[in-house]
């Protein structure tokens, strides 16, 4: 296969998972709540309420896509596709199976969390050039929330990196199948703990919402743009959740790999495994966004940065030691 | 040396991938929407009220201070991955060398902690 046509196959592989995995999760989440809460829409509406998302779509693309006068035009335009390009280099480095991964950089972890870094600027230049202040709170809340919660995220990260000696994200996947356990078992069980908690303020989805908080500031960032603007931000948090989920499951579940079922195997089995794992864990987020009511923005901070990056730090220092001495 | 840039470039493909599909997915809406716009709807929105002054007002330091801690602990991160990889090799004296490192980082935070540069108020 020459190299244009498998850049074609991986561009195609990458769109098809994105975008199928954000509908899935939209459908999840929306689903979940009507049953919660007995809401007649998502649950009986339309084939028992799955058509729901494309009806969504379709009214988002008909909309008028008002850009106010007083808005920073350019800036105001480019957010959702900062935010957009962001979520979409994140799946570069997933493995879905062995071979079936778009490029296994040797810097994978660590491109991961450059990247995922990005949409924060996104989220702050919608804010910023909105010019309207709920938009500027809202921006400068989530610049204060990703930021805090950045560093729970990458700290997890290296005590895995401390145990499987690489960052390339087959790499560790391949140590997991190497000592037979995931490494939410061997030894980072707390590291997975922080690090969905991070992932989760990441998304700023409720308990984490504070950036968006539609009780208080309208829709936070969001609250200048409609129509069709208005969709990709939706759409790129639910990408987001995805990619995220599989990150972790990558990471700390031993991704397209389960113990007990056979190695040779695993380019059949390994996609099936991969899904399974994400849409559990995106299952768990969607229990909490409807269980939990939103923190306060001084709990929140206080969360970052006096529980998660000492324990985090801590994480680090026996995971290290462990290894060294043992 | 061919596979390296083989791989960044895949990598800039499908980053563009998010660029394009957002191009395409706005000229697609900019044929199907209507536009229609009066004086009253390009307004900022201020929960229905006229807009008092401009949208870009004065905010709290603090953000600033936040930003600052975020700076000193990424840069460690960046410091720890190199380590964390070759810590087999290194040994004992990479151990040490990093807790130490580690250890004077954790003191500056509990130090803004006890300054209460955290509190928020």
């Amino acid at each position: 296969m020459s190299f244009g046509t498998e850049i074609l196959v991986k561009v195609g592989v990458v769109l098809a998972f994105a975008l199928n995995g954000a509908v899935i999760c939209t459908l999840m989440d929306v689903k979940a709540s009507a049953w919660m809460q007995r809401r007649p829409g998502p649950l009986h509406v339309g084939l028992r309420g799955f058509i729901f998302p494309l009806a969504e779509v379709i009214k988002f693309i008909q909309k008028e896509d008002i850009v106010p006068t007083k808005v920073d035009k350019t800036i105001f335009k480019l957010a959702p596709a900062f935010i957009l390009f962001s979520v979409f280099g994140l799946f570069v480095v997933v493995p879905i199976s062995p071979t079936l991964v778009v490029v296994d950089l040797n810097l994978g972890v660590f491109y991961l969390l450059a990247i995922s870094t990005l949409s924060t600027l996104g989220v702050l230049i919608a804010g910023w050039s909105s010019a309207n202040k709920y938009s500027l709170m809202g921006g400068l809340r989530a610049a204060g929330q990703l930021i805090a919660y950045e560093l729970p995220l990458i700290l997890a990260v290296v005590g895995v990196v401390i145990q499987a000696e690489t960052m390339s994200m087959v790499g560790i996947v391949e140590k997991q199948i190497e000592w037979g356990l995931p490494f939410a078992i061997a030894g980072q069980g707390i590291a997975f703990v922080i690090f969905m908690i991070a992932a989760t303020a990441e998304m700023m989805r409720i308990p984490f919402d504070m950036p968006i908080g539609e009780s208080e500031l309208v829709m936070g960032f969001m609250t200048e743009y409609s129509g069709i603007r208005f969709l990709i931000f939706y759409i790129a948090e639910y990408i987001n959740m995805f990619v995220m989920c599989a990150i972790a499951a990558t990471i700390f579940l031993g991704g397209y790999h389960v113990p007990l079922l056979p190695v040779e195997w695993v380019n059949f089995y390994g996609p099936v495994v991969l899904l399974t794992k994400t849409l559990g864990l995106a299952f768990i987020l969607v229990l909490v966004r409807w269980s939990f009511p939103r923190f306060r923005e001084d709990q929140l901070q206080n969360i970052a940065w006096k529980i998660l990056i000492p324990l985090s730090l801590l994480n680090i220092f026996v995971t290290s030691i462990m290894k060294v001495v043992f | 040396m061919i596979s390296y840039f083989q791989d960044y470039i895949t990598v800039g493909v499908v980053l563009s991938v998010g660029i394009a599909l957002m191009v395409l997915v706005t000229s697609l809406a900019a044929v199907l929407r209507p536009n229609n716009p009066t004086r009253e709807k390009l307004t900022t929105y201020e929960s229905g009220v006229d807009p008092v002054g401009t949208g870009w007002s004065q905010t709290y330091i603090r953000y600033y201070v936040f930003g600052l801690l975020f700076v000193i602990f990424d840069v460690e991160a960046v410091f720890i991955f190199p380590w964390a990889i070759n810590l087999e090799k290194l040994g004992y004296f990479g151990l040490i060398e990093m807790l130490i490192f580690i250890f004077i980082l954790l003191i500056g935070l509990i130090y803004a902690i006890r300054k209460d540069v955290l509190k928020w108020e």
